[in-house]
């Protein structure tokens, strides 16, 4: 394979696994990081420069995919007010800091 | 404070909620309260572990629906503006990824709500179709319940009903079903592959024996499209019921494939306006047809890998157990199975207490439509099994995003729960000391 197209391909097998680390629901963030990893090894072999391409086409789709459902799970964050009446979203602010220190979990 | 981190897989144990706390000043009491709140939505949750119940959805799939739900909402069947044309497009892509899947027609797949539909659809319109010629129907006793209380109201409006039986391994006896077929049946309904025990019918022969004596063969294949290869030219299928949620697709859509040569004839159940060939008139679901058929072209892509996996998974889960524990029984033949359902017997534990021990497993006895009641599985009965093991069965389901971690952690909770439950039990006890249980004479109070 020509060398931009490899840095090409190990960028966006690194850009796949980044957002796929990024699911909050266990099963989903195991199975892309599976997928996305065996389906690289599995094509490694290829020289094909068309079906190379149209691989990588591919994986650009599933990257913008991966994205999208990675913020339409995090939907189901809800935002809640605390007692000084500040909106905060979940998961975004470290919420916990203010209880960090106080809580004896 | 421990913060919902779902990277490792104890993470995903189930965890009460946190202790009543000492008294504080006012603010920080809300400011717990609204905590409590959050902590109680964030509760970790039990592994899944019951993929013939029903399955997650595919991120892909979600993707796919998504655009209907929101920006393309067009009724499919509006044939004058854009919002129509472009609905029904995306319906009819759908469709073509489900019949591509199967080896059928576009034309041959009808849209409905899901399998029990389908079923209904299937079973009672074919036999009222043809009700003046015909007035038998065969099906097995261990098909879904949809099916045998389809089977059950075509009784009761006069046609005569054979529910074969099955021998102990779960599959149909191929020379008793070519025995039971008069010349006055209609139609042959047989499950491809169980949803309780996950055996695989030999379709194919039953196919044959269906096409030499003109008899219409509907099969339920819920849990085997997308699992295995399904071909209905090869598996001589006329009407196969397909559900959406088994196959990581949304819940509330499935298919209904009908044969078109030689044509398959059906009263339609549902009346309206004419759509889907006459068979199923309603608006058809565009976000959900759409659902469907990505899952079903995703499932086609993913079937060997998925397949390979799941294999994997299922041997490993068995072996752990077998090896650990005795007196552990497969219900359903070993070989002809898919293996992703794994229906084990422990005996001398009631299955409910071992359920209610593996709390941090979503786990079931028995199929989901049948778990209200407090009677062992008919499944079970069916294929032989004694009622104290009918009993403590329990089915583990896995797919196609199990890990091995959750398998690793179900077979470990499980042998140290069964152990601990054998101990308790006096049962156990009597076994160990070579009293054979069947040589026991009860005493009556």
């Amino acid at each position: 394979m020509a060398a931009a197209v490899r840095s090409q391909v190990i960028s966006l097998y690194r850009m796949m696994l980044t957002e796929s680390k990024k699911f909050p629901s266990y099963n989903y963030r195991t199975y892309a990081l599976r997928r996305v990893r065996d389906a690289f090894r599995a094509n490694g072999a290829l020289e094909d420069p068309r079906a190379v391409e149209r691989l990588v086409v591919e994986g650009q789709q599933t990257l913008a995919l991966i994205k999208r459902q990675v913020r339409h799970t995090h939907l189901n964050d809800l935002i809640w007010v605390t007692g000084d009446g500040r909106q905060r979203e979940m998961g975004r602010i470290n919420k916990y800091n203010y209880f960090a220190k106080n809580d004896d979990d | 404070l421990i913060k919902k981190n779902n990277t490792c897989v104890c993470a995903n144990l189930f965890r009460s909620k946190p202790s009543q706390r000492h008294q504080a000043s006012p603010d920080l009491n809300k400011i717990k309260l609204i905590k409590r709140h959050e902590l109680e939505i964030d509760e970790l949750r039990p592994l899944y572990m019951d993929f013939q119940a029903t399955t997650p959805m595919d991120p892909r799939v979600l993707d796919a629906m998504l655009p209907y739900q929101v920006n393309y909402y067009g009724n499919p069947h509006s044939k004058t503006h854009a919002f129509g044309w472009e609905s029904e497009s995306a319906m009819e892509t759908a469709r073509r990824q489900v019949a591509d899947l199967i080896g059928a027609d576009p034309r041959e797949i009808i849209f409905t709500s899901g399998a029990t539909e389908s079923n209904n659809m299937a079973i009672k319109g074919v036999a009222r179709f043809y009700k003046t010629k015909k007035r038998h129907v065969i099906t097995t006793q261990t098909e879904h319940k949809c099916v045998l209380d389809s089977c059950r109201i075509l009784a009761s409006e006069g046609f005569s009903i054979t529910y074969l039986p099955v021998q102990a391994n779960g599959i149909v006896d191929l020379e008793l079903l070519e025995a039971s077929i008069r010349p006055d049946t209609s139609l042959l309904s047989v499950m491809t592959i169980n949803n309780e025990i996950g055996v695989k019918q030999p379709m194919k022969e039953i196919g044959q024996i269906c096409r030499s004596k003109g008899v219409f063969l509907h099969t339920d294949a819920a849990q085997a499209v997308g699992k295995i290869p399904i071909n209905v030219t090869d598996m001589k299928v006329d009407l196969m019921s397909i559900s959406g949620h088994k196959i990581y697709g949304p819940k509330g859509v499935g298919a209904l494939y009908v044969r078109r040569r030689p044509r398959v004839r059906l009263e339609p159940l549902q009346s309206g306006g004419g759509q889907e060939r006459g068979l199923r008139s309603g608006t058809v679901p565009t976000p959900l047809a759409v659902g469907l058929g990505a899952a079903c072209s995703i499932a086609q892509q993913e079937m060997e890998y998925d397949h390979q996996r799941v294999s994997m998974l299922a041997n490993r889960l068995v072996q752990k157990i077998t090896s650990e524990l005795p007196d552990v029984i497969m219900n359903g033949d070993a070989e002809q199975r898919y293996a992703g359902c794994v229906n084990l017997s422990f005996a001398y534990v009631e299955g409910e207490s071992l359920l209610m021990a593996l709390k941090d497993v979503a786990l079931s006895s028995g199929s989901a439509c049948t778990s209200a009641s407090l009677e062992p599985s008919y499944v079970l009965r069916a294929i032989g099994t004694d009622e104290d093991l009918a009993h403590s069965s329990i089915r583990f389901g896995i797919g196609r995003f199990t890990t091995e971690a959750e398998v690793d952690y179900t077979a470990e909770k499980c042998i140290t729960q069964v152990s601990r439950l054998r101990e308790m039990s006096p049962l156990w006890e009597m076994v160990q000391e070579g009293i054979d249980l069947k040589s026991i004479k009860w005493t009556q109070h």
